[in-house]
């Protein structure tokens, strides 16, 4: 009846893992039941869970980043705290508990707190950069930031029923297989990727469709922010790479589930087809990554240095460069397994190859501050920080493209530094930008700016100790993924990089302590006028917060920068564009397919990670039966009428008008 | 800069040609699915047939690229035979070409429905998808007695690599048409109980895109698995 699953599955033995998922599931259970209690559901059901809304969308996905984020942190506060005890000793974790945490570390960072914080920003801005009302497909925008919630909650679950993976962020055969994990945890990997994967596919397909097809009149394709050319280019790379990832999971499962032999290394199979076949996605899910980050700083460098993002078809041309070439390095993720000399020569090559477009943006950055009136916001202090760090982190990258020197380094602390530093120092700080620039956008008001300095400043310097340190263990010969150690000239980096982890502690509590406070103050923090930073693409046109329908007319673009012409023009004539025809504005109905279907979706992970058949179907029967009941709908829309379109727009207009009557006093003055 | 675009460098003509359209697909005044454009930075956003059909081409582009790495797992393993037999020794070229002539079959009577549903006419397009799902279930039904007939041979996935790497992939293929026979009966279904609403009718082409694709994916299957597969 219920598969696998029995009273077994719950870590009762195991203190720690006890301890921390009944701390989860109380913190999860008090804010259900606070919002139940005090009433708040009806509103949390309509305005968010059911929104199909591009903003509160992506508001959603980067909430679900933050958190997951903070989990993925404490697992490496676990895995740093335990070297600190583990020297010439067992530590406070035992060895198959350490696995978990570093496997979970992984997968919850990159595909549940990188993915969407990233897709999140996407959501947010793109549809207000291009100027238009919602993203292609608003209902499937929704499905697919719950089918990715869906996933997390499998993840984290395995922390309380069951056990989580430990065969690494990648699961590598044959470990993987059922006969070396014969437990759930590489089921909960599979199924929690799986769900997601498919969110996140339809999310690639949502942005591409978005871009390509919907944009206001006179928005062509070398007229569009360049967060929107980055969103594309990893919107395209989330098409073409997520499929492989999918379908070698499937052979995965195939081989656990049902005995085949794809990946066995017995019967035929060959477990290196999946290290082919999982880094032909993996690389390019680095850029899937790296691509949106570098079009966050580009926008917020470009806002805080006054300035056009300088030598912007060179920006567009690396982004695409990139796009391409990230499909052509995936063999160096695993030089020293035996490709040869000459195969491991040519993608040594082409992993060079692909630092020249990166290089290419860091000067086009560089050039966009120099001779601009620079403001040093924390925001842009995320981006000064990044170009700084990460210069360092694709410099040791190009060092372990070269294959001599990576057949002595892979598999090191230098190997783990490598890839926190550019995935952190991107990625991360790119986040932690974007959230910055445009929560005014989203809430109405500012972060408040002290803490947002102290979160940047504990933030790095934790970081670069950490990393550093690292770094300097992997040179000292200390291999990645070590319960223990013995070796004594380790032991004082080991402490030194503990040490960083208690700094970025430090900068992680003031990111929330930023949060409260700026919720507190937010009165002394209101954007009135939409347009807090001076900004220059099209979501700053609209009103902080953005109507539903973000624009009461879609906007006319005549240039790059199609905001900032608009205000020049407003500045230099001191009054406002003409007011637009108002007319009504039919927007999407709100629709729950997308929670349902993920409900769906948990149920039939579930069930297939425990072997109880009978719910699987059942689940599967469930989403099918939603979506027939979603294309039953009558009726799909609903009106705006042209009077309130305009009450809202005029609102918008009297505190432009105000800001622009100030700069007209100042001019007199 | 590219082009100095405003809507009023649509002509005249093409409005008009877009406004003769008896069915107004994709119009809404000015909101959702505004019409007027070429999706190309010109007029704003591209009408909404023009959105759905090209969302769901980027998503059977992703759909092949799955199957690429089905493809691609096959031509590795294909040599994997470990004690079991090879592809020429299970082969029935006889069944290949029966299940090609009946799925190919099938896409001619999908595609008799999508002009059915240009011309608007229900009967036409309630037998077209008819003969189309009954084509297509024939062929699950051979593809399913093949599959038993191997199992029933003891020619099971978990024989070797080899044959892992084929009931995957004539596999994922064979479900793949099975989603699409359940889909085809859902948008009969809608048709015949909501009539050609322009969502249906978007919905309904979308299909038979999804059909047409399968049939192109089936096409290298037949020729790479089994074609390729039975020269030694």
């Amino acid at each position: 009846m219920l598969g696998k699953l029995t009273l077994e599955a719950i870590p009762l033995h195991q203190p720690i893992p006890l301890i921390a998922g009944a701390v989860v599931a109380a913190v999860v259970l008090g804010v259900v039941a606070w919002i139940v209690l005090a009433g708040h559901l009806p509103y949390l059901w309509r305005e968010w869970i059911t929104s199909v809304d591009h903003k509160r969308v992506g508001v959603m996905y980067c909430l679900l980043a933050l958190v997951m984020l903070i989990r993925g942190f404490s697992d490496a506060i676990l895995m740093r705290s335990q070297h600190v005890f583990a020297y010439k000793a067992a530590g406070y974790l035992p060895p198959e508990h350490y696995d978990q945490i570093f496997s979970a570390h992984g997968v919850i960072i990159i595909f549940f707190g990188a993915m969407p914080f990233m897709i999140g920003l996407m959501n947010f801005a793109v549809p207000l950069q291009l100027g238009v009302r919602d993203v292609a497909f608003p209902t499937l925008n929704s499905v697919s930031f719950w089918l990715t919630a869906s996933g997390a909650l499998l993840v984290n679950a395995s922390l309380i029923v069951g056990e989580f993976a430990r065969t690494g962020w990648w699961p590598a055969p044959p470990l993987s297989e059922i006969t070396y994990s014969p437990g759930v945890g590489v089921d909960y990997y599979l199924w929690a990727i799986q769900i997601s994967g498919v969110g996140t596919l339809m999310t690639g397909i949502n942005f591409v469709t978005t871009i390509l097809k919907m944009r206001a009149p006179g928005m062509s394709y070398l007229r569009m922010p360049m967060f929107c050319w980055t969103a594309l280019a990893a919107s395209l790379l989330i098409v073409a790479a997520f499929p492989i990832l999918t379908a070698t999971l499937a052979m995965l499962s195939l081989d656990r589930y049902l005995g085949f032999h794809f990946f066995t290394d017995s019967h035929g199979g060959n477990s290196m087809m999946f290290m082919n076949l999982f880094w032909a996605w993996g690389h390019p899910e680095v850029y899937i990554l790296a691509l949106p980050a570098y079009g966050v700083f580009s926008e917020v460098i470009s806002t805080f240095s006054g300035k056009p993002l300088f030598a912007y078809r060179s920006m567009v041309l690396a982004t695409m460069s990139i796009c391409l070439l990230s499909f052509t390095v995936w063999l160096h993720h695993f030089f020293t397994m035996g490709p040869g000399g000459d195969v491991n020569g040519v993608f040594a090559i082409t992993s060079m190859i692909i630092a020249v477009p990166t290089g290419v943006k860091i000067f086009d950055w560089l050039f966009t501050m120099y001779g601009g009136r620079v403001r040093l916001t924390s925001a842009m202090l995320w981006s000064l920080g990044f170009m700084v760090t990460f210069v360092v982190g694709g410099a040791t990258g190009v060092l372990l493209a070269i294959p001599p020197a990576d057949f002595v380094l892979h598999n090191s602390m230098f190997l783990v530094a490598h890839f926190h530093n550019v995935m952190v120092s991107a990625v991360l700080f790119a986040a932690f930008a974007g959230y910055t620039y445009w929560f005014p956008k989203a809430f109405g008001f500012r972060l408040d700016e002290g803490w947002g300095k102290a979160a940047f400043w504990f933030g790095i310097t934790g970081f670069v100790i950490v990393f550093g340190a690292f770094y300097w263990l992997g040179l000292l010969g200390m291999t990645r993924r070590m319960q223990h150690y013995d070796v004594a000239d380790w032991r004082p980096w080991i402490l030194v990089s503990a040490f960083g982890v208690v700094v970025m502690v430090a900068g992680v509590a003031c990111t929330l302590i930023q949060l409260v406070v700026s919720i507190r103050r937010r009165e002394e923090l209101r954007d009135v006028t939409g347009d807090p930073w001076d900004g220059r693409s099209l979501e700053w046109a609209t009103a902080s917060p953005p109507p539903v329908f973000n624009f009461a007319a879609l906007p006319e673009v005549h240039g790059e920068e199609a905001y900032w012409a608009i205000k020049s023009r407003a500045r230099e004539q001191l009054r406002l564009r003409e007011e637009p025809d108002y007319a009504p504005i039919e927007m999407p109905l709100n629709s729950a397919t997308g929670f349902i279907c993920a409900f769906f979706a948990t149920l039939i992970g579930f069930a297939m990670i425990w072997y109880i058949w009978w719910l699987a179907a059942a689940g599967l029967v469930g989403a099918f039966l939603t979506f027939v009941v979603f294309a039953w709908r009558d009726k799909v829309e609903y009106e705006i009428p042209a009077s309130e379109v305009a009450r809202i727009n005029r609102a918008n207009r009297a505190t432009r008008l105000e800001a622009l009557q100030g700069v007209g006093q100042r001019r007199a003055a | 800069m590219s082009s100095t675009a405003s809507p009023g460098s649509v002509t005249a003509g093409s409005i008009t040609a877009l406004r003769g359209d008896p069915h107004h697909l994709g119009h809404s005044r000015d909101g959702h699915g505004e019409s007027r454009a070429t999706g190309r930075g010109i007029g704003g956003p591209a009408p909404k047939r023009i959105v759905v059909a090209y969302g769901f081409w980027i998503f059977i582009l992703s759909d092949i690229v799955m199957f690429a790495s089905f493809f691609a797992a096959y031509a590795v393993l294909q040599g994997g035979i470990a004690d079991g037999p090879t592809g020429p020794e299970i082969f029935d070229l006889t069944n290949t070409a029966l299940e090609t002539g009946l799925l190919l079959l099938s896409s001619f009577a999908c595609g008799m429905a999508s002009l059915a549903l240009g011309a608007r006419r229900m009967l036409y397009f309630q037998v077209a998808m008819a003969v189309t799902f009954l084509l297509g279930a024939g062929f699950v039904a051979l593809e399913v007695m093949e599959f038993a007939d191997l199992v029933g041979r003891g020619l099971v996935p978990s024989r070797s690599a080899f044959l892992s790497s084929f009931f995957t992939l004539v596999g994922c293929h064979g479900l793949h048409v099975t989603i699409g026979l359940l889909w085809l009966l859902t948008m009969m279904a809608q048709v015949l109980t909501k009539g050609f609403r322009p969502d249906i009718v978007r919905r309904t082409l979308c299909f038979a895109l999804f059909w047409h694709a399968l049939d192109i994916v089936w096409v290298g299957v037949f020729s790479i698995v089994y074609l390729m597969g039975s020269i030694t």
